[in-house]
């Protein structure tokens, strides 16, 4: 019985971490599902936002949800200008080059926010009302969990009524589709390039809020790898897919914390590895991931 | 209506256009004859935007439209069925009409051009919902003019509309645009088959590895001993 609710309350850890792959998946698939570009620059916008309410909340005391829709203003700005700067010049210079450009603006962030805050890891606390604990049966939740849930479902439901129902998101759909199509269409490609990046920067800010929240320490690299293994959800559930990059970060978030937690602690450390793994053995039964089709189609 | 002045275009350092010049007259239908490779698709690619001229410019009603981005220049009035038909296979047949009507705000305009392209192509109202991969190749090529129709053009840029097609596809793409010529489209037709073409059209240009080398009535150009012998297969 005992293992039984350990495997609960370690199932439940997993929803929690796998509703933030999920979001940031989302974002790296739409982006990838348009440009073709695995944006490896994707997760330090997480670091960008979470060091954005370090600072607003630490130095200003400014409310949480003024900080917060602040980190995400300022994640969406970074996410943008890194789309202006290092993406958009190399459009047609093809895949690999975006690529390469996005690895440099990987590191390059990740040495900027070490300059300015040195590369210390840091205390992260959110305020005593959103860590208070509640019981249910046998699984805690915090405030935080809680409304991250409800936030993540809502972003979700309200994202898929986007890019169904939605000129916008219709205009999305057509470019991941066929986007030389899409201009002669008379779509504005720039500026469905440029709302996919705001949607991915602003989810990614909010998903570091999530994981600092849990963590409850940050650090400059802190990013980097949630962003890799949002990828590698995104290529488990079929890149391109939305709902396909959703069921890939939950799986990917269960079958981590269900191998941290049911491993002897002397694998623990290998889950990051795990995860990798997985996606390969993924990859091998569903080359295009879960859901996706063969030419990395949205579902 | 639309003014081609001395444009050059090229891929990377290759240059495949080379200085042409060439004009279409409103309610016109203009076809664009060449061999394989000659640069047809390149012409149609640069008046649309996808491509940028190194030099020379493209007039449009009067207005330059050579540095124009692509999207403005579909909201001028200029569509573009492109070579291979380029239909959003992912997305259903409605789906595609409905971004051919993109940049279309008036509802009542968008309404009767749904219902023109019905009555043109009653396979596409039966199969509405059906994702636009499933259909046939000569299907996608009605799909393909039909999400033209939508976006109301003033000019119609066709690349190869029968490329692929059986002999009778063929004839109903041509019939199609016999009538789409009654109603006073102004049209750049490119084709390689050359016969059908400068049946169906009032003037023709012959493109050679860049060059335009012969332009006039399609009348005239059919009965041509040089485009006999080169496009018509004929001697
Ligand atoms: N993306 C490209 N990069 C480099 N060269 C290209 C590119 N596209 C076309 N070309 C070259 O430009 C020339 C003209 O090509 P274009 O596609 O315009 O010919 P076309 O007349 O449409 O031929 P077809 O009848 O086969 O469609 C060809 O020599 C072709 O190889
Ligand atoms: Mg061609």
């Amino acid at each position: 019985m005992d293992g039984f609710i350990y495997f609960l309350i370690q199932s439940v850890n997993g929803l929690k971490l796998g509703s933030v792959y999920a979001i940031v998946a989302v974002g790296y698939s739409m982006v990838y599902g348009i440009l073709r570009l695995i944006n490896f620059a994707h997760g330090d916008i997480m670091t960008v936002g979470v060091y954005t309410i370090l600072v607003l909340m630490t130095a200003f005391g400014v409310p949480l949800w003024v900080t917060v829709l602040l980190s995400v203003v300022i994640a969406i700005a970074v996410g943008l200008a890194t789309e202006r700067i290092a993406y958009r010049p190399l459009r047609t210079a093809g895949e690999e080059a975006t690529l390469i450009s996005s690895l440099a603006v990987s590191i390059f962030m990740q040495n900027l926010i070490m300059m300015i805050f040195s590369p210390q890891r840091r205390a992260f606390h959110l305020p005593e009302y959103l860590s208070r604990l509640h019981t249910i049966g046998f699984i805690k939740l915090s405030t935080m969990n809680i409304i991250t849930f409800a936030a993540v479902f809502i972003i979700l439901i309200v994202l898929s009524l986007v890019i169904k129902k939605t000129r916008i998101g219709m205009a999305m759909r057509a470019c991941s589709d066929n986007l030389n199509a899409s201009k002669l269409m008379g779509i504005n490609i720039n500026a469905v390039i440029v709302t996919a990046f705001a949607i991915g920067s602003g989810l990614a800010a909010l998903s570091g809020l999530m994981l600092a929240g849990e963590y409850k320490t940050i650090d400059p690299l802190m990013g980097f790898v949630p962003g890799l293994k949002a990828f590698c959800a995104a290529v488990l559930g079929g890149i391109g897919s939305l709902s396909g990059a959703v069921l890939g970060g939950f799986i990917l978030g269960i079958a981590e914390m269900l191998f941290a937690g049911l491993m002897p602690t002397d694998f623990t450390a290998y889950r990051d590895a795990f995860v990798f793994v997985l996606l390969i053995l993924v990859l091998l039964v569903r080359p295009y991931g879960i859901l996706g089709s063969k030419e990395g189609g949205r579902s | 209506m639309l003014e081609i002045n001395k444009l050059s275009v090229k891929y990377d350092n290759i240059r495949v256009l080379h200085y042409i010049s060439m004009q279409i007259r409103k309610g016109e239908m203009v076809a664009l004859i060449g061999a394989n490779g000659a640069g047809k698709t390149t012409v149609l690619r640069t008046i649309s935007g996808l491509l940028k001229a190194e030099s020379g410019e493209i007039l449009f009603e009067g207005k330059d439209i050579t540095k124009m981005s692509s999207h403005n220049i579909v909201a001028s009035g200029i569509i573009h069925v492109p070579e291979g038909r380029q239909i959003f296979t992912k997305m259903t047949i409605e789906e595609n009409l409905k971004l051919g009507a993109y940049l279309q705000r008036d509802r009542s305009v968008i309404k009767r051009n749904f219902e023109k392209v019905f009555s043109l192509f009653p396979i596409l109202k039966q199969r509405l919902h059906q994702q636009a991969g499933t259909l046939s190749g000569g299907e996608q090529q009605m799909l393909a003019i039909g999400r033209a129709l939508l976006g109301n053009p003033k000019l119609l840029l066709l690349d190869e509309p029968s490329m692929g097609l059986s002999p009778i596809m063929t004839q109903q793409v041509f019939s199609v645009l016999e009538s789409l010529k009654k109603e006073g489209i102004t049209m750049l037709l490119v084709e390689q088959n050359a016969y059908e073409a400068l049946e169906i059209s009032d003037r023709a240009y012959i493109l050679e590895t860049g060059n335009i080398t012969l332009e006039g009535r399609s009348s005239g150009l059919i009965q041509d001993p040089n485009v006999k012998k080169a496009y018509l297969g004929g001697d």
